[in-house]
């Protein structure tokens, strides 16, 4: 592989991982394992734990898949990898 | 006109329309029969994801279950929302640059081996099956509810109708149908909640109300109506879970990793025209589930509060039309236990008289909050969009399986195109009857089944192709070595809880507290340590097959000799 290619692939990596480290933290983290933690916090009817297991985590699935093509678009153009 | 009338024209008119789509787009290639020629616009393959996507369990069944589950139920809301991640960052963009037809086709060139392409084709047809059987059932309820017609005749109109576009039009003809089917059960489903969401909290946007006022001028919060509702009754309060912590974790996990691994939904991302548009229509598709999957919780606090306020310590005498519509069907049953005349609700099995099936949480709805007749007439037609649409896209799924991956790829490379077409259309014909078979005798294990599905597809299909993009160095004895350890492993667990030993299916037996349900997370992992550690003791993948892997991660088709060694 050429340098090029390397160099794209890698800054993909670090994309992707830091997207999949929020997809993480708001499912799994805000909605599993500290669920019981941030129902103690109120906004409105709704605790906080349970509306990010509810409602929250999917507006933030949405964000996170907007952002890595927003960024991926741009890396594609950075690189040339674009298509024509 | 009553209910009846509104149905028959509402569903009349909608069926129609799908089979004016298919006429209009129907094939005569393979390609334009397997993935629409890859010129589908990536709104529209955003919503036709998300029809496909959104069966009759998502549509009749998910709202039902989050209203009995409470807290619980969110395993569903992010597991099968948030797989669409992991599709669109780590699988979606890849397999379209690959540009073939199939996930087998992907399992069977990448890790060069045809014993790795038929196992990936018995898995895609195993789950595809599970799945298009529970579809057709869905469809046979709608019809014997709303449409008085016996669920054999229900089941038959819809493998017609399935048929007719699915042979005619391939998934070019399923692609433009769904789009169609995804706006009637998108309508269908949110103008109920919103007149349901405006009477109960005075807003009409169900996301908000959910977390609103009741109105009716006392200012309590809806949340805390229900769960005080629901301590009065003995249960558990609505948003407090019952199931351990690393059950949740589990088996939102398997639903996540194993929506990214489903054959029928990978599939649709081989329709767009570039990658570019297989990254951004996986976000569209994600826009156009979540719209249904934000709304299915609130939908479940507000007919769960309703439920309860207009049936419990009701004299059986005044109950409403809806619930005796309802007792007909059978999947709402009292038992007048003490004889009281009057309807008890408890979480106490002794002194609990009702019992209802979640399923009729959300086609009840629209009567339960005494909504004109025409929204009933929608949802009807709602749900049969939603049935209808993801059995057709199964359909496919399963005639690409046998008539491309088994005959085509593994059997008779030399077939002529004409030929693998006609086969491939032969094969949606013979599936169709299968799957109507299934529809009117539904086997007993379907409900179980599902959990199968998806922990086989985790424990499969998404190491499989996710090591084959992302790790170069992974071969054909580690993919296979995993995917073999993954599946038994899975297999193995589900069958023995759910059909060998069932009485010992609960917590106490469990490994470390998994279900069934769950389990599929750790097949993964199996599959990922077996095919890890296999692969470092075994001989690299050839030359090309490293190359393919290059030439995958890298969006633009590059000339020979252009990425430069």
């Amino acid at each position: 592989m050429d340098e090029r290619a390397k160099a794209y692939w890698k800054r993909n990596l670090t994309l992707v991982a830091s997207l999949l480290t929020v997809w993480f933290i708001t499912s799994y983290g805000f909605g599993i394992l500290l669920v019981d933690q941030l129902n103690t916090i109120r906004i409105g009817g709704f605790q906080l734990g349970f509306w990010f297991a509810q409602q929250g985590s999917q507006y933030v699935f949405i964000i996170l898949i907007f952002i890595y093509v927003f960024k991926m678009n741009k890396l594609d153009k950075e690189f040339q990898f674009d298509e024509e | 006109m009553g209910i009846q009338g509104w149905t028959f024209l509402i569903v009349g008119a909608t069926f129609a329309l799908y089979i004016g789509i298919a006429i209009y787009s129907r094939v005569a290639s393979t390609s334009d029969f397997y993935i629409a020629g890859s010129r589908v616009h990536p709104v529209a393959n955003g919503m036709a994801t998300a029809a496909d996507w959104m069966s009759a369990a998502s549509f009749i069944s998910m709202a039902g279950m989050v209203a009995f589950l409470g807290y619980d139920g969110s395993v569903y809301l992010m597991g099968w929302t948030g797989g669409y991640v992991l599709l669109a960052l780590l699988l979606a963009p890849y397999l379209r640059k690959f540009g073939k037809f199939t996930v087998p086709d992907f399992v069977g060139d990448r890790y060069y081996s045809d014993t790795a392409r038929v196992v990936a084709i018995l898995c895609a047809i195993f789950i595809s099956f599970t799945y298009v059987a529970g579809q057709m059932r869905g469809v046979g309820i709608v019809f014997s509810r709303f449409l008085d017609v016996p669920i054999t005749q229900g089941v038959i109109i819809g493998m017609v109708i399935v048929f007719f576009y699915a042979v005619l039009g391939g998934m070019k003809g399923i692609t433009y149908t769904q789009v169609a089917q995804y706006c009637v059960l998108i309508f269908a489903y949110l103008v109920p909640v919103i007149f349901v969401s405006l009477m109960m909290t005075g807003n009409p946007v169900p996301q908000l109300g959910f977390g609103g006022t009741v109105a009716d001028g006392s200012g309590e919060y809806l949340l805390d109506r229900l769960n005080g509702l629901m301590t009065d009754l003995g249960f558990d309060k609505y948003t407090d879970g019952t199931k351990p912590k690393i059950d949740i974790f589990f088996i939102t996990a398997a639903l996540m990793v194993g929506t990214a691994g489903l054959p029928h939904v990978i599939i649709r991302f081989f329709t767009v025209p570039k990658v570019r548009d297989a990254r951004i229509s996986a976000g569209y598709a994600l826009i156009f589930i979540v719209l249904l999957y934000s709304t299915a919780p609130a939908v479940a606090a507000f007919v769960k509060t309703n439920l309860i306020t207009t049936v419990n310590e009701v004299p059986y005498n005044d109950a409403p039309e809806w619930f005796h519509n309802w007792e007909a069907t059978g999947l709402l049953r009292f038992e007048d236990r003490n004889n009281d005349g009057i309807i008890q609700y408890h979480a106490n099995p002794e002194i609990n008289e009702l019992r209802i099936d979640p399923d009729i949480m959300v086609l009840a709805s629209p009567e339960i909050a005494q909504l004109p007749n025409w929204v009933v007439g929608l949802v009807a037609a709602g749900g049969l969009a939603a049935a209808l649409s993801t059995a057709a896209g199964l359909l496919l799924v399963l005639a690409t399986a046998i008539a491309h991956d088994l005959l085509k790829r593994t059997m008779m490379p030399a077939m002529k195109e004409k030929t693998e077409l006609g086969i491939a259309r032969i094969t949606v014909f013979f599936t169709v009857l299968i799957a109507g078979y299934f529809g009117v005798n539904p086997p007993g294990f379907v409900a179980q089944t599902v959990a199968f599905a998806f922990g086989l597809a985790a424990a499969s299909f998404f190491p499989a192709i996710l090591m084959g993009i992302f790790f170069k160095r992974m071969n054909k004895e580690g993919a296979i070595a995993g995917m073999a350890a993954g599946i038994i492993f899975t297999a193995s667990y589900i069958i023995y809880f759910t059909f060998i030993n069932p009485e010992m299916n609960h917590a106490g037996h469990w490994w470390f507290g998994i279900s069934p349900e769950g389990i599929g997370t750790v097949g993964m992992l199996i599959n990922f340590a077996a095919a890890l550690g296999v692969a470092k003791f075994t001989k690299k993948p050839p030359q090309h097959i490293q190359e393919l892997v290059e030439t995958i991660r890298i969006p633009r088709q590059m000339m020979k000799g252009e990425t430069g060694k």
